[in-house]
């Protein structure tokens, strides 16, 4: 019975976001006052059945109700109540309920948090969120029904994939969707700006706070992604540049490039075009991200199940919504380039730079991964392309970046001082060569990434740090940073951080296989290993071969650790589960390889295994540095400068709109309400 | 015109996602009639994974059937297939050589260590270029190859117990040299 009201709910909420998608734009347009002020409750009608409907899935989960067949097949009697919870977003028919849901719970906190913005203008936002849950909707519920029965009713289910049953994954989902799903808010101001024809840069400042919190929580998703692809698949690796990934990279890079854009839009009037066109562009990929790992086109040889159906549905939502949009983008950009005249040797050229690499990065993934497509289409084969060239291409992009992120602050809008920069920056460069040039005479034989990691980490931690201590001392004590400006140092520094994660763990760590036999200790990277053994142990719903490792230095024990080989129910493959000693300055990670044992046969048990150790210096920083980009994502969101006053430098659609445009008053806060948007 | 772009752009990309989904639905479970079935395996010679100073050739291989299956130890989908292959490779009757595909050496070792070793011999194809000869698009794939160096079947994505049941080992049964 509940399954059924579940559904029910979902086709109310399908038919009220109809409405949503129409009423409110209707009003909008011809200026009635009754239709626009239907979008509020509308939208919140809407969130309150999505709500119900994930609930009653959450339900079906926990109570075992395995005659709901993606209940079934995605969790069984023996799965651990937190796992059954995260199992609602485990598979498709799920993942996509949270999509929507999340979608929702946006839409609601934009709804909430826009009391004092144009009413027509939030008619118009909201009006564009609709739109997209109606697409999304009406996919849940004729192509994937979360809520299909299985008839007649099993006794027990199949399993959630033992790859997913992680502490990561229960937060990782949400979090990456929260990114995704929160650039609709900025391409949805960014269509009601062309729908409406007010491209002045009002819309920019209003949409400015949530595209951050967007870029935020997509910062903090990928990260954990990261961190748990590092742990949990046994190869010591953060990052694999398979489609999956960077079906979610590809909006991250279009969203730096969007943050940045932004502001130079709202504070110079600059770039209008490029700000509108990335926050499109955001959003598009982040459902052509959608597309790709929902239709199978790329991932037919994966693991995944696909579904041409599936795929053809979302290709015409995306055929609408983007091909819609660039299309009022053609018709209704604007004819001049606005905002205030700068110089060659300027902040707006700076970040003119960074927005042409990052999204020359974008294009760069995209072709890389849609390659074995375009092999296809030209007749010449299905031919992927590795590791190799998105490293290099990724590497050549950002290289520029890296040289110039420094000068980002310190240079000032409309005309910077070249000479002044230099010299201030002088400190940071001398850092950044003696440290680099002292850690390569002090360490034997370190690699050239190592060194040029060590260097570019400096020269952007010392400069960012340079600007902050110039703050320090020239602004008037209380007004010396901004969050605004916090933000920006912080996710600056979370670079510098992430740089010297990624080139010194990837050029110094060790890797090593060997046979060990109860009681033999290896020496590795100047840490000693003995092995103890192996012993069975059982989990909740695996059994498990555990291996025990005691890691020491000098004699001193430091960690002892329990590395597993997993088998969970049914014919899934062994799941190889490392034991990790995390440190700040370097990773202790053991794996499990097979019993060298003879299986059959006469030989003598001796115990011994293959086991795989790495010792990973710097790796943390990887994520410290996602972490820290993060952070200046929310910091930067809160920035008062957002709430208060939101359009007064803006006097043109103060005296336009008069009454109606209550342009002076406050904008609240969207970064909390929404922080924890999973509480059930 | 400019604004025009974005616009062309996109609609380039949507053909191009348009005939993805062509393409897979008409390709069906990825049983691509590959046009190299029925024609002779391309030539190839290769390192052993083993022993990097030795080579495998296909003409070493003439004069009796043998299955090819590509793997790599950066590829997922080949840990799930891995077990079957453990399982099932003694019972094929013809030699499994495994193509250690896009993979450095010492990668391919190491995870064969992991899982356990079910080829009877490994050759290493590093830079993939054998790869490209065979065809092949994404590991794991299997070729089996009769004793004229034919191939007669390919199985593009992992092979499972049903499969190799329904398919597979017909086709090894139609092979004249092939104990069944």
């Amino acid at each position: 019975m509940l399954p059924e009201l579940g559904q029910f709910a979902l086709i109310l909420a399908l038919l009220l976001a109809l409405m949503q998608c129409t009423l409110p734009l209707i009003g909008a347009w011809r200026g009635n006052a009754a239709l626009i002020a239907t979008a509020r409750p509308i939208a919140t009608g809407q969130f309150v059945f999505v709500a119900l409907a994930f609930g009653v899935l959450t339900y079906a989960f926990l109570a075992q109700d395995f005659s709901v067949k993606y209940v079934a097949q995605n969790s069984n009697l023996a799965l651990p109540w937190y796992y059954r919870f995260s199992a609602v977003w485990g598979a498709h028919e799920g993942s996509l309920l949270l999509w929507v849901l999340i979608l929702n719970i946006w839409t609601v906190a934009v709804a909430a948090l826009s009391r004092r913005l144009p009413d027509p203008l939030i008619a118009r936002v909201l009006g564009v969120l609709g739109f997209v849950a109606v697409g999304f909707l009406a996919f849940t519920i004729f192509t994937s029904n979360p809520f299909a029965r299985h008839i007649p009713g099993l006794a027990d289910g199949a399993d959630l994939n033992p790859i997913l049953q992680d502490p990561g994954l229960i937060i990782h989902p949400p979090m990456l969707y929260m990114g995704y799903v929160g650039f609709s808010v900025a391409f949805a101001f960014a269509i009601a700006a062309l729908l409406g024809g007010e491209l002045d840069v009002a819309w920019v400042r209003w949409a400015r706070p949530w595209t951050n919190v967007a870029w935020a929580f997509l910062t903090l998703g990928i990260t954990l992604g990261s961190w748990w692809a590092y742990y949990v698949l046994g190869w010591g690796g953060w990052w694999f540049w398979d489609p999956v990934e960077n079906a979610s990279f590809m909006p991250w890079l279009v969203g730096t490039a969007l943050i940045h854009s932004q502001a130079v839009t709202e504070k110079r009037g600059s770039f209008r075009a490029w700000t509108l066109l990335l926050s499109i562009f955001a959003f598009s990929l982040s459902l052509l991200g959608t597309f790709l790992v929902r239709s199978g086109v790329l991932t037919s040889v994966h693991a995944f199940a696909s579904d041409p159906k599936r795929g053809l549905f979302i290709l015409a939502f995306l055929t609408v919504v983007v091909g819609g949009s660039l299309t009022i983008y053609a018709l209704r950009a604007p004819k001049v380039a606005g905002g205030k005249p700068f110089q060659m040797l300027s902040r707006e050229t700076l970040l003119l730079i960074n927005n042409l690499l990052f999204a020359c990065a974008a294009a760069m993934v995209l072709l890389g991964t849609l390659y074995p497509l375009i092999g296809d289409a030209l007749g010449v084969g299905r031919i992927s392309v590795g590791p190799p060239y998105f490293g290099f291409m990724f590497l050549l992009l950002m290289l520029p970046v890296v040289l110039l992120i420094p000068f980002g602050p310190f240079f000032r809008w409309a005309a910077g001082d070249w000479r002044a920069t230099v010299r201030t920056l002088v400190p940071a460069l001398v850092l950044a060569v003696v440290c680099a040039l002292a850690a390569w005479l002090l360490v034997g034989g370190l690699h050239l990434r190592a060194v040029a990691g060590i260097a570019a980490s400096l020269w952007v931690g010392a400069g960012i740090a340079l600007y902050a201590l110039k703050r320090w001392r020239e602004a008037p004590s209380g007004r010396r940073y901004t969050p605004e400006m916090l933000g920006m140092i912080a996710a600056h520094f979370g670079v510098a951080i992430f740089l010297a994660g990624v080139l010194v763990t990837e050029s110094t760590s060790v890797e090593s296989d060997v046979r060990m036999a109860p009681g033999e200790t290896k020496n590795i990277a100047g840490l000693d290993f003995r092995f103890k053994g192996v012993a069975p142990a059982q989990g909740p719903n695996f059994r498990a071969d555990e291996g025990v490792i005691e890691v020491s230095r000098d004699g001193k024990l430091l960690a002892t650790l329990n590395p597993q080989k997993r088998q969970y129910s049914g014919n899934t493959p062994v799941q190889t589960k490392a034991d990790i000693r995390p440190g700040f300055l370097q990773d202790v990670y053991v794996a499990l390889g097979e019993s060298l044992d003879p299986s059959t046969g006469s030989g003598q048990a001796t115990g011994a295994w293959a086991v795989r150790i790495y010792v990973k210096p710097f790796v943390r920083w990887i994520w410290l540095g996602g972490i820290l980009m993060m952070l200046g994502g929310f910091l930067a969101a809160a920035d008062r400068r957002f709430r208060l006053h939101a359009a007064v430098r803006d006097p043109r659609s103060e005296t336009r709109s008069g009454n109606e445009v209550r342009t002076s008053a406050a904008f609240p806060n969207p970064a909390s309400p929404i922080a924890n948007p999973l509480q059930p | 015109m400019n604004r025009l772009l974005p616009l062309i752009g996109f609609f380039a990309l949507v053909a191009l996602l348009g005939f993805g989904i062509w393409w897979n639905t008409h390709h069906e479970s990825n049983e691509v009639p590959s046009p190299l079935i029925g024609k002779p395996a391309p030539e190839f010679t290769l390192p052993l994974l083993y022993d990097s100073t030795k080579t495998l050739s296909k003409r070493d291989l003439l004069g009796k059937p043998y299955l090819v299956n590509v793997f790599g130890s950066w590829c997922v989908t080949c840990q799930y297939e891995h077990p079957v292959l453990m399982a099932e490779a003694k019972q094929f009757g013809v030699p499994l050589i495994g193509l250690a595909w896009k993979d450095k050496p010492e990668d391919s070792k190491r995870w064969l260590e992991q899982f356990g070793n079910p080829y009877d011999t490994i050759v290493s194809d590093a830079d993939g270029r054998a790869g490209i000869e065979f065809g092949v698009y994404g590991a794991p794939e299997t070729f089996l190859v009769d004793a004229q160096g034919t191939i007669r079947y390919k199985r593009i994505g992992m092979l499972t117990p049903e499969l190799i049941a329904s398919e597979l080992k017909p086709q090894l049964a139609k092979l004249p040299q092939a104990k069944p």
